[in-house]
C-alpha cells in the first residue's frame, strides 16, 4: 500500500519524465541535424547531450533539433537557449565539448567562449 | 530513467483505432528502430484528443506539433524530417492547411482555442494504461486531500457548492443527490457509475473512459467517503471494448498502489470496484433498470419514489452518477467550488462535453464553458457546414430530445435554455443539420430508435410509440391524412405523462419539438405530398430533361436496377419512373447536369 508520501514521489518522478509535454520553462539545446549536420557527426553530440543530461537528472532540459542554418563549415553546431531567450551558438561540436556545455553552461550558467561561432570565425 | 528528446503520442481511442492508429504505431516503432532512435523518441498511446474526424491524430513534443490523418505511409516522412532532422511535417498538420499561418502546436488548431477543457483534461495528454502519469498530473490527490484534510459533510458542502448538475441528461444537483445518500442510512451503501452510454451520436463517457480512467475511478472513491459507502460498481456497456479493457487495467494499477481495497492511504477508508458490463440495451441508461441489471435481474425500469438514494441496489441507498459528472469532481476538490462556479452560466456551472456529428466540418468532441453560443460551436469550433450550405437545425439530448432551430442559433447552450427551447441537454450529443435535412425523416429515426429500445413493461410506451411511428411512417410514405398531425399532438401528450421512466417520457420529444418549429413541413407531406428538403423518396423524382440530355448513357450505365432507358446518341435518355429507386447514383455520374430532382 501506498501512502500520500510514497503517492507524491511518482508524482515528482513521473512528471520529470514527462514534463515536456506540460510546460516549457526549462533551458533548450538545439542540435542542427540536417545533412551537413549528420555528416559532421551531429547525432554522437545530440546523444552525449542526451546521456550527460541524465547522469545529472536534469530533465528539464529539452534537446530538439533544427535544420541547416548555412553555415555547413561549422556544423555540428548547437544553440543552448537560456530561460530568458538568450541564445549562444556553440560550433564544431564534438561528444567531450557537449559535455562540457552541460556542466559549464547548463549547470553552472557559465558559457564557453572559446566554442562559440564568434571564436571561431576569429581564428 | 531514461531521458527522451521527444514524446510522441499517438491516439488510441476508439475513431483512431478506427482509423488504423494502430498500425501507425507498429509502422512508428519499426521506424525508430530502424533509424536507431529508440533510446531517443518515446512512443505513447494516449486517448481521445476529440478531432475524431481527421484521425489518426499523432501529436509530438515538445514541439507540440499535432498531425492529422495520419498513414502508416506517412511515417517515414515524420520520423525523417521531424524526429531526425527537426523539421516540422507542415502538409500533415491538423488544421486549416490552406491558412497562410499553419498551426503548428495543439494550442493553435482553432479546433481547441474556444475549448475549455475539464472533464477531457488528461484526454490526448496522459498514457491512460500508465497510473503514474495520470498521477503526475495531479492524479489522486484530490482523493489524499479528502482523506485527510476534510470531514464527508465538507466533501458534499464543496460539491454543492459548486453548482455541479448532473451530466447525464437529467441535470440534476449533483450535490444534492449525494446529500440524500449521505442521509438515509442502510447495513451497506453503493456508489455506482452509469457508463451505458447508449444516444445515437454520443461518445463523450467512452472517450473520458479511454482517454483518462482513473479520473472516474478516484471520483467515486471520493464519493464513496462522503456518502459512507464502501463498494462501488461501473455499469459499462460491452460494445465499448477500449474502455473496458482500459478500466480493467487501470482499477487492477489501483489496487495494486493500494488506492482501492482496505485502508486506503493508510487512513482506514475502505473502497473497492468492480465492473459489470452491459449488453446493450438503452434502457438500461434509466437508472432503476440499471441497477435491476446490476443485480442481474432483468433490465427494467420501476417506478419511483423511492429513489436509489433511499433504495438502490439490493434495497440499500445507492448513488448513481454518469461518468463525465464523475471526471469534474477531482478538479473541483482541487481548485475549489468557486473556481468551478465561477465558470458557465448562472444556473448552470462548469463546462459541457459535446460529441458533433451529422452535417458539420469538423465532426469530434468538444468540452465548452457553459453558455457558449450554438453559433460558436458550429462556426467556430466546428468549422462549419461542409459545401457551404445553410445551417437548418441541430438536434441535442438524443431520442429524448429536440432540435434547435436557426433561429435560435445565438442562444448561449445551457441546461435551462435548452429545455425551454424545447430540447434538452442530455448526454451531449449533438447533431447539426443542413438545409438538406427532412424534419419529419429525423422525427421518425429518433421514434424508431425509441420503439426498437421501448423495454415493453408500461403500456403507453410500448403502444404509444408504436402508433406514433406508424404515423410518421405513413406521412413520409406519402400517404398522410388530415387529421394526422394533431393524432401525433395528442399520442405525444398522453405517453409524455403516463410513461413509466424516461425513456417513454420523453420519447415524443423529437416530434414535439419538430412540429413546434418546423410544423409547415409536417403539412407540406400531409396536405401536398410534397417533401420540401427533397428527402422522402415517396414524394421525390427524377427527370431527365430532354434538352440538355447529350444522350452519353452514362446514367444508365450507372443505375442499379436499369431503370433509365435510351440508346447512345440516338436522342435523350427516359427514366422509367415504375423502376426507379430514387438513390440519385444518375445525378451524381451525369457529366452534363441534365437530370434534375422534382421535390
Amino acid at each position: 500500500m501506498k501512502s500520500i508520501a510514497e503517492l507524491e514521489e511518482i508524482r515528482k518522478k513521473t512528471l520529470e519524465e514527462i514534463s515536456m509535454r506540460k510546460n516549457k520553462n526549462g533551458m533548450r539545446v538545439v542540435v542542427g541535424m540536417a545533412t551537413c549536420g549528420i555528416a559532421a557527426g551531429a547525432r554522437p553530440v545530440m546523444t552525449a547531450f542526451l546521456e550527460e543530461l541524465k547522469t545529472r537528472n536534469l530533465h528539464d532540459v529539452q534537446v530538439t533539433m533544427t535544420g541547416c542554418i548555412g553555415v555547413c563549415r561549422l556544423e555540428p553546431i548547437v544553440d543552448v537557449i537560456d530561460t530568458d531567450g538568450n541564445k549562444v551558438t556553440y560550433v564544431k561540436m564534438t561528444p567531450e565539448k557537449a559535455r562540457r556545455v552541460v556542466a559549464e553552461h547548463i549547470v553552472n550558467g557559465r558559457i564557453c567562449h572559446d566554442l562559440t561561432i564568434g571564436a571561431a570565425e576569429k581564428e | 530513467m531514461q531521458i527522451y528528446r521527444a514524446h510522441v503520442l499517438v491516439c488510441t481511442g476508439t475513431g483512431c483505432t478506427a482509423s488504423d492508429s494502430e498500425r501507425v504505431i507498429s509502422e512508428l516503432e519499426k521506424q525508430l528502430q530502424e533509424k536507431q532512435l529508440t533510446n531517443e523518441v518515446k512512443v505513447i498511446k494516449t486517448g481521445c484528443f476529440g478531432l475524431c474526424h481527421q484521425g489518426p491524430i499523432v501529436v509530438v513534443y515538445p514541439e507540440g506539433a499535432m498531425y492529422s490523418t495520419v498513414k502508416p505511409e506517412d511515417v517515414p516522412e515524420i520520423v525523417e524530417e521531424h524526429l531526425l532532422k527537426g523539421r516540422i511535417v507542415k502538409r500533415l498538420l491538423a488544421g486549416d492547411k490552406t491558412a497562410e499561418d499553419v498551426a503548428k502546436s495543439v494550442e493553435n488548431v482553432g479546433f481547441f482555442k474556444r475549448q475549455k477543457r475539464i472533464a477531457l483534461r488528461n484526454c490526448g495528454i496522459i498514457n491512460p494504461e500508465n497510473i503514474d502519469e495520470y498521477i503526475a498530473f495531479d492524479g489522486y490527490k484530490a482523493l489524499a486531500k479528502v482523506l485527510t484534510e476534510m470531514k464527508p459533510a465538507d466533501v458534499i458542502n464543496e460539491i454543492k457548492k459548486s453548482g455541479l448538475r448532473g451530466r447525464g441528461g437529467g441535470g440534476f444537483p449533483t450535490g444534492m443527490k449525494w446529500e440524500f445518500a449521505a442521509r438515509t442510512t442502510g447495513d451497506k451503501k453503493y456508489v455506482c457509475c452509469n457508463a451505458d452510454e447508449g444516444d445515437p451520436g454520443a461518445f463523450m463517457d467512452r472517450s473520458i473512459l479511454e482517454g483518462d480512467p482513473h479520473s472516474v475511478i478516484e471520483a467515486m472513491a471520493i464519493a464513496g467517503y462522503a456518502i459512507g459507502a464502501d463498494q462501488g460498481y461501473i455499469y459499462v456497456r460491452a460494445e465499448y471494448p477500449i474502455a473496458v479493457k482500459r478500466l480493467r487495467i487501470a482499477i487492477d494499477q489501483a489496487k495494486k498502489y493500494g488506492l482501492l481495497g482496505n485502508n486506503i492511504l493508510g487512513t482506514g477508508f475502505n473502497f473497492d470496484l468492480e465492473l459489470r458490463l452491459g449488453a446493450g440495451a438503452f434502457v438500461c441508461g434509466e437508472e432503476t433498470a440499471l441497477l435491476a441489471s446490476i443485480e442481474g435481474r432483468r433490465g427494467e425500469p420501476r417506478p419511483r419514489p423511492p429513489f436509489p438514494a433511499v433504495k438502490g441496489l439490493w434495497g440499500q441507498p445507492t448513488l448513481l452518477n454518469n461518468v463525465e459528472t464523475y471526471a469534474n469532481i477531482p478538479v473541483i476538490i482541487l481548485k475549489g467550488a468557486e473556481w468551478f462556479s465561477s465558470i458557465g452560466t448562472e444556473k448552470s456551472k462548469g463546462t459541457k462535453v459535446f460529441a458533433v456529428g451529422g452535417k458539420i466540418n469538423n465532426t469530434g468532441l468538444v468540452e465548452i464553458p457553459m453558455g457558449t453560443t450554438l453559433r460558436e460551436v458550429v462556426y467556430d469550433i466546428g468549422g462549419g457546414i461542409p459545401g457551404g450550405k445553410k445551417f437548418k437545425a441541430a438536434q441535442t439530448g438524443g431520442p429524448s430530445g429536440g432540435c434547435i432551430p436557426a433561429s435560435h442559433i445565438d442562444t448561449p447552450i445551457d441546461y435551462d435554455t435548452l429545455t425551454a427551447l424545447g430540447s434538452m441537454m442530455g448526454s451531449g450529443g449533438m447533431i447539426i443539420m443542413d438545409e438538406d435535412t427532412c424534419m419529419v425523416d429525423i422525427a421518425r429515426f429518433f421514434l424508431e430508435f425509441t420503439v426498437d429500445e421501448s423495454c415493453g413493461k408500461c403500456p403507453p410506451c410500448r403502444i404509444g410509440t408504436k402508433r406514433m411511428l406508424e404515423i410518421l411512417n405513413r406521412i413520409t410514405e406519402g400517404k398522410g391524412e388530415e387529421g394526422d398531425i394533431e393524432k401525433l399532438e395528442r399520442l405525444a401528450k398522453n405517453i409524455k405523462a403516463a410513461a413509466l421512466c424516461g425513456l417513454g417520457q420523453t420519447a415524443p420529444n423529437p416530434v414535439l419539438s419538430t412540429l413546434r418549429y418546423f410544423r409547415d413541413e409536417y403539412e407540406a407531406h400531409v396536405r401536398d405530398k410534397r417533401c420540401p428538403a427533397g428527402v422522402c423518396k415517396a414524394m421525390i423524382s427524377y427527370m431527365i430533361q430532354a434538352d440538355v440530355c447529350k444522350s452519353c448513357g452514362v446514367c444508365a450505365r450507372n443505375c442499379p436496377v436499369g431503370a433509365i432507358e435510351g440508346e447512345r446518341k440516338k436522342g435523350p435518355f427516359v427514366i422509367n419512373q415504375d423502376k426507379c429507386i430514387k438513390c440519385g447514383a444518375c445525378v451524381e455520374k451525369c457529366p452534363f447536369n441534365a437530370i434534375s430532382k422534382n421535390v
